[in-house]
């Protein structure tokens, strides 16, 4: 299995790398001929029907998000969808107290993650890849989190932030009444006490990616730059981060998706209240909320959509074509 | 050089740096559990004696009342078994039809495998709110009377099923392709000349070859649905219908009344997913970065 920790496979032995693929289409069409009707078939219930599927919930949806985004429509009967143009858009930007901010939550959240809890992440990584004693226990400590849902990570951390009971104000001596400190109610504060729980599952799992990434890294390079004189710092520096790179791209971008999809976390603290807006929220809320406005949170969406779009795209293509040279 | 630099560096006695390294990350493990063992060390106190004499207090009496009592009092041993009816399915079909994209796609068709591909993981990587809102209204619209308990697609276990396998297969599909494409084809070819139906081709050549990454994907997939929240808490209206992540919010304001039956509660939700975890962890570690594009 350690062949395949990096994203793309590798491909068999002895296929050529380069000029593949005129020899790999002739086998093809030579499948294909050799196939019988039943065959055909097959093949065909079994490229489509999870094709329809992922495509109809996932693809259809999120363009009917968009389509939506334009209208107003009480979810009743088809009819009654009315378009209203950029309304939906415009009521969003310039009328909802709750964007903005929901929009700037989501950029620390991104900041943060990609500040703090990423570099300690590699930090962890590159000491554990030093072949030290306990390496295995270190591990399974750091990673814990990532394996046990964000709900119940919500709950633990509830307990260490509630201002009568929780760990931090018992210790502290800030749970007698007129010393409270309120992690979780406070505007001010309870964005940043989530983000210390978000940055602690983060760690865990940035430090799994960064492993992966440092276990690929040919040792005589590290042998080189011993040779040369050059000290720890150094050979990261020079030597060990620049051959990271397709990790630190896989990284980026997890670490954006991780900040457009946070959501459990918040909702479990304190289900997105002042101080804890997120777009997610907002789409959420609208849905399960009192008043459902269908339009209005497909706009919301779309801005996520957009977003995240922007961020899938590049990268897909870019690792699909760096796959299609391999 | 670096032969004999090597032995001599590990007979080397005490070196202050590593024991240094070594109570650091001794440290950072211990910080990093903290959150966990303190919720246990609050779950295992009687509420009686933490009301008392405060939280951070040397415990007189530790017990798992409060474990049997969160468990009893939720009737939580119905929310997994609404687990297992979701998760189970979800993961076989997952798996199931995810391998059927990547053998088409790796065997069969070079010119769609591209742009198949990339519709699936692009899919997979999108926050699910960005589809919510006309899902859960397809949902709504979606009448199948005799079917499912609702009559609909909304709030039944079969729609929590598809949203899963719709929105996992992307990342699978993904993996189980790149691996499909690293067997060596003279195997199906040999295979297809003697007349194999392509049934067969999948089923009784390729599959068993891919049982590494299958395995990998099995642990991660039975995590992630089981650990999913957002789907059942939007798509299920019924409480009484929830899986067991999504049921803890409702639970705990319903019958976890203080700290400790909250701290056991969730713990026991956590359990499962640790036990996956320490059995499976080569597989977990490795199906994670083996497609490391997933977030």
């Amino acid at each position: 299995m350690t062949t395949e920790t990096t994203t793309p496979a590798p491909r068999a032995a002895d296929e050529p790398p380069a000029g593949a693929t005129p020899r790999a289409k002739r086998r093809a069409s030579g499948h294909l001929r050799l196939l019988t009707r039943r065959d055909r078939v097959t093949l065909g219930l079994m490229a489509g029907v999870p094709t329809v599927l992922h495509v109809l919930l996932v693809w259809v949806t999120a363009l009917a998000s968009i389509a939506l985004a334009f209208t107003t429509w009480d979810g009743i009967g088809f009819d009654s969808i009315k378009w209203v143009g950029l309304d939906n858009f415009r009521q969003l930007f310039a009328d909802n107290p709750q964007f903005w901010p929901a929009v700037e939550h989501n950029v620390i959240w991104f900041a943060v993650l990609i500040v703090i809890p990423t570099p300690f992440g590699l930090f962890l990584a590159v000491q554990l890849d030093k072949r030290i004693r306990f390496s295995r226990v270190y591990q399974t400590a750091y990673f814990l989190p990532v394996v046990i849902s964000m709900a119940c990570i919500g709950f633990v951390w509830q307990l260490v932030y509630n201002p009568d009971t929780g760990l931090i104000n018992s210790l502290i001596g800030a749970n007698r009444p007129g010393h409270y400190i309120d992690w979780i109610g406070d505007p001010d504060l309870n964005l940043w006490a989530v983000l210390v729980a978000a940055s602690w599952r983060h760690t865990g799992y940035m430090m799994i990616l960064y492993l992966a990434g440092l276990k690929s890294v040919d040792p005589s390079l590290r042998e080189a730059a011993a040779l040369d004189g050059a000290n720890e710092w150094q050979t990261f520096r020079g030597v060990i981060f620049p051959t990271l790179r397709p990790t630190n791209t896989v990284v980026l971008v997890v670490t954006i998706i991780e900040a457009l999809r946070a959501f459990d976390l918040v909702f479990v603290f304190n289900k997105g209240a002042q101080g804890t807006e997120l777009l997610s929220i907002l789409v959420t809320n609208n849905i399960i909320g009192e008043s459902s406005r269908i339009g209005y949170g497909s706009a919301i969406a779309v801005v996520l959509l957009v977003i995240s779009l922007a961020v899938i795209i590049p990268y897909l293509i870019a690792t699909f074509r760096k796959e299609r040279r391999a | 050089m670096s032969t004999i630099t090597v032995p001599l560096k590990r007979r080397a006695p005490v070196r202050p740096a590593r024991v240094l390294l070594h109570v650091f990350l001794a440290g950072t493990a211990l910080a990093w559990l903290a959150p966990l063992l303190w919720a246990v060390f609050s779950a295992l106190r009687p509420y009686s004696e933490t009301s008392t004499k405060g939280y951070v207090s040397w415990p007189d009496r530790l017990s798992l009342a409060n474990f049997t009592n969160a468990f009893t009092q939720s009737d939580m041993a119905h929310y997994f078994g609404n687990t297992l009816l979701i998760a189970v399915p979800a993961v076989l079909l997952t798996l199931f039809l995810s391998s059927c994209v990547a053998f088409y796609v790796s065997r069969f068709d070079f010119r769609l495998n591209l742009a198949l591909l990339l519709v699936f993981t692009a899919g997979n990587l999108l926050p699910q709110q960005v589809i919510i809102t006309p899902l859960y209204r397809l949902y709504l619209l979606t009448d199948l009377p005799g079917i499912t308990a609702s009559g609909k697609l909304y709030d039944s276990a079969l729609g929590l099923v598809l949203i899963h396998v719709a929105f996992q297969s992307g990342f699978c599909a993904f993996v189980l392709s790149n691996y499909m494409r690293s067997l060596p084809h003279e195997l199906t070819e040999a295979a297809l000349v003697d007349g194999a139906s392509v049934w067969r081709l999948y089923w009784q050549i390729t599959l068993p070859l891919c049982r590494p990454a299958m395995a990998a994907l099995a642990t991660l997939l039975s995590i992630w649905i089981y650990n999913d929240f957002f789907w059942a808490l939007v798509l299920i209206s019924t409480g009484e219908n929830m899986p067991i992540t999504s049921a803890l919010n409702n639970l705990s304001g319903q019958y976890f009344t203080d700290p400790n039956l909250v701290a056991a509660g969730a713990l026991l939700t956590a359990i499962p997913t640790l036990v996956v975890y320490f059995a499976l962890q080569r597989q977990f570690v490795s199906g994670l970065t083996l497609g490391s594009a997933k977030g």
